[in-house]
């Protein structure tokens, strides 16, 4: 795919979504390209979630263009829907039914695609294949949703906060199911609000807010676009005399300084030259440090750049 | 990994194309067995209408008449009594007599009168101290030597079809055909909206239409327990006659249990909550197990509330199985209850397609 002539999965034009107080969608744009995955970050509420209904043909917008895999809802609707794997935010499954059957009733829904078993072998859940619903783990749910999103062999998958709620491990096996699928060549639309998870699994991204799009590129390019590699992150003891802010400021290679809950965030070029000073500062000031962090600069980091507000709020 | 799943190329033909693989085959299945696994369903709709035919049958089965107790003074007017089979005569002194009967242990005291005859002491607005007289006198009067001029012979009327029972098992029918029905309906809808799995099959190319047939074919394929384990149930242990033809009574809880579904469909067209879909259901239901003629005859109510009554789906249902099965009417006699409950199927329907909340 060069980058002259993009062939896009998905194109997205001035969308608008009103419920009856809230804009969720506020004349959003999206290309998304064939092959990539794409994800959608943002604080709860942002419009993430209507974005992929209206996308997944679940939500009329109110306004606005959609084009995907070169068909459109209105006229496609059911070609479009074979070629569509899907998973919801927080579907509850059938209960009393058995993996294999859930996966056999959504296999009977496509033309195409491979076999019952064969899928449950995909997401590893074939020692599960005749447990009830009801037993699985909430690692082990959320890969049969994957299961039951991959059984008609789709070009393109929609998948809204395929991890929310799990644990670590569960988390990973996850993410290497849908690794595997991208590297099929195919079309993948994710929702977070894990930034490891976006960094990790994503080829671009965009970051909502507000029923907007605010950034928009590479992992790489969203972080370099803040101008600073790494944030310090301190926390002081209690003197007499209040930690003086601005003269932190005015240290070689520190950005911006924010002071929240009692810890101090430096965003800083280079680390090497910004800490030995910072230490300096502190000692002359008098104040002891509790604790103090680095990490290379995250889309986390983007976020708060952008909107002052951390992802997790809300 | 198979490569089917993730290599985009090599996209598989369709399996070949078997009647299970359909996707009608397989959401009838998978309601069937979600209902199946359901134990308190399964006694709802199977255990509980054989109980309570049971309970009633046997509360209310036709035991022989009674035998009246009454007492007599002299030992010759006794003897004379327990001609009368009818009759339980005790002895008694005249003080104790008195005391039976003033506490309801005899139904009439026999005592000489001083004139010859026979002077009789009851209750005459108690109706048994009314039959005893009557009996009693009659022994007395054929020990005299009367000789009744007209000859009566008795035929007694025990026969099945006009017990309480036979009257119930048509009534518990149509009961039960409703509430599965509406019960069936409403809590899996609501339920699979709630859990947000509607939306989820939604989200396939599964035709939305498929999805609300499956309910009434897994409903059809049910009823065909449902209705033989409780007709099966009334005609071996109580005898209760199935006198239409069985093909017609068939036809009847089909179409019955049809526009109950399509009640229930309407009434789970919009809920989004449990509570909610059982607050509606209630509301529905309750009036038609009362008014319509499930315990007692429909006919109990003042006559201005009959056409409202024989309009509902309930009285037309169960109005339409009594008159099948007791007094063996054919489908052309029932053409009033089986419009009524035709246009129920009908509107019901149109409006819940209309009003269905696909998430």
């Amino acid at each position: 795919m060069t980058a002259a002539a993009p062939s896009f999965a998905l194109q997205v034009r001035n969308l608008r979504k009103a419920y009856k107080d809230v804009l969720a969608v506020d004349g959003l744009d999206l290309e998304v390209r064939a092959g990539e995955c794409f994800g959608l970050l943002g604080p709860n509420g942002a419009g993430k979630t209507t974005t992929m209904e209206i996308c997944e043909g679940l939500t009329a917008a109110d306004s606005g263009e959609l084009e995907m895999l070169g068909m459109r809802w209105d006229s496609d609707a059911a070609p479009l829907r074979q070629r569509l794997g899907v998973q919801l935010q927080d579907t509850q499954l059938a209960d009393k039914l058995t993996v294999l059957e859930t996966v056999r009733l959504f296999r009977s829904f496509y033309r195409a695609g491979p076999t019952p078993t064969e899928v449950i072998a995909l997401v590893q859940l074939e020692e599960k294949a005749k447990s009830r619903v009801g037993n699985l783990s909430g690692g082990q749910k959320q890969r049969l949703a994957m299961a039951c999103a991959l059984v008609g062999d789709p070009d393109f998958l929609f998948l809204d906060e395929p991890t929310t709620g799990l644990d670590p491990q569960a988390r990973r096996q996850l993410w290497d199911l849908i690794e595997k699928f991208k590297a099929s060549g195919r079309t993948i639309l994710l929702t977070t609000h894990y930034m490891d998870e976006a960094e990790r699994l994503c080829d671009r991204i965009a970051i909502m807010d507000r029923g907007k799009i605010i950034a928009l590129g590479t992992p790489r390019e969203l972080i370099a676009s803040i101008g600073v590699e790494h944030v310090v992150e301190f926390s002081a003891g209690s003197t007499a005399k209040p930690l003086d802010i601005s003269a932190l400021r005015h240290i070689d290679g520190v950005r911006e300084v924010r002071h929240e809950n009692g810890s101090v965030q430096m965003l800083v070029t280079e680390l090497h030259r910004a800490v030995p000073t910072l230490l300096d500062e502190l000692s002359r000031q008098g104040t002891p440090l509790t604790e103090l962090r680095t990490h290379s600069a995250s889309l986390e980091d983007v976020f708060v750049t952008l909107t002052g507000r951390h992802l997790r709020d809300e | 990994m198979p490569d089917s799943a993730t290599g985009a190329a090599a996209r598989k033909p369709a399996p070949p194309a078997t009647w299970t693989g359909h996707p009608l085959a397989q959401l009838t299945l998978v309601r069937f067995l979600e209902f199946l696994r359901e134990p308190e369903a399964l006694f709802w709709v199977f255990i509980f209408p054989i109980l309570l035919a049971a309970g009633l049958g046997i509360a209310f089965r036709n035991r022989p008449a009674d035998v009246l107790r009454i007492a007599a003074v002299t030992p010759q007017l006794a003897q004379v009594l327990r001609q009368e089979k009818l009759l339980d005569v005790a002895e008694l002194p005249a003080a104790a007599a008195q005391t039976a009967l003033r506490n309801g242990k005899v139904a009439l005291l026999a005592e000489p009168a001083a004139s010859g005859g026979v002077v009789y002491r009851y209750d005459d607005t108690n109706p048994e101290g009314r039959a005893a007289r009557m009996l009693a006198d009659r022994a007395v009067q054929r020990a005299a030597g009367r000789i009744d001029p007209v000859a009566a012979s008795d035929r007694f009327l025990r026969e099945p079809g006009s017990r309480y029972i036979d009257f119930l098992i048509p009534g518990l029918l149509g009961m039960n055909l409703m509430g599965s029905a509406i019960w069936g309906m409403g809590f899996a809808i609501v339920d699979a909206r709630r859990k947000k799995l509607m939306k989820r099959l939604v989200a396939t190319p599964m035709p939305r239409h498929y999805y609300l047939f499956s309910f009434l074919l897994s409903r059809l394929l049910m009823l065909v327990v449902e209705v033989g384990v409780l007709l099966g149930f009334g005609a071996l242990v109580f005898g209760v006659p199935l006198r239409g033809s069985l093909l017609d009574l068939a036809l009847l809880c089909v179409l019955g249990s049809l526009s109950f579904s399509a009640l229930g469909l309407l009434i789970a067209s919009r809920a989004r909550t449990i509570e909610a879909a059982s607050g509606l259901m209630n509301t529905v239901m309750m009036p038609m197990w009362i008014v319509s003629g499930v315990f007692f005859s429909a006919q109990r109510f003042p006559a201005f509330a009959q056409p409202i009554i024989k309009a509902l789906p309930l009285t037309a249902a169960i109005d339409a199985l009594r008159m099948n099965m007791l007094q063996g009417a054919s489908l052309a006699h029932l053409t009033p209850q089986m419009g009524v409950l035709a246009g129920w199927l009908i509107v019901c329907f149109s409006l819940a397609l209309k009003l269905f909340r696909w998430r």
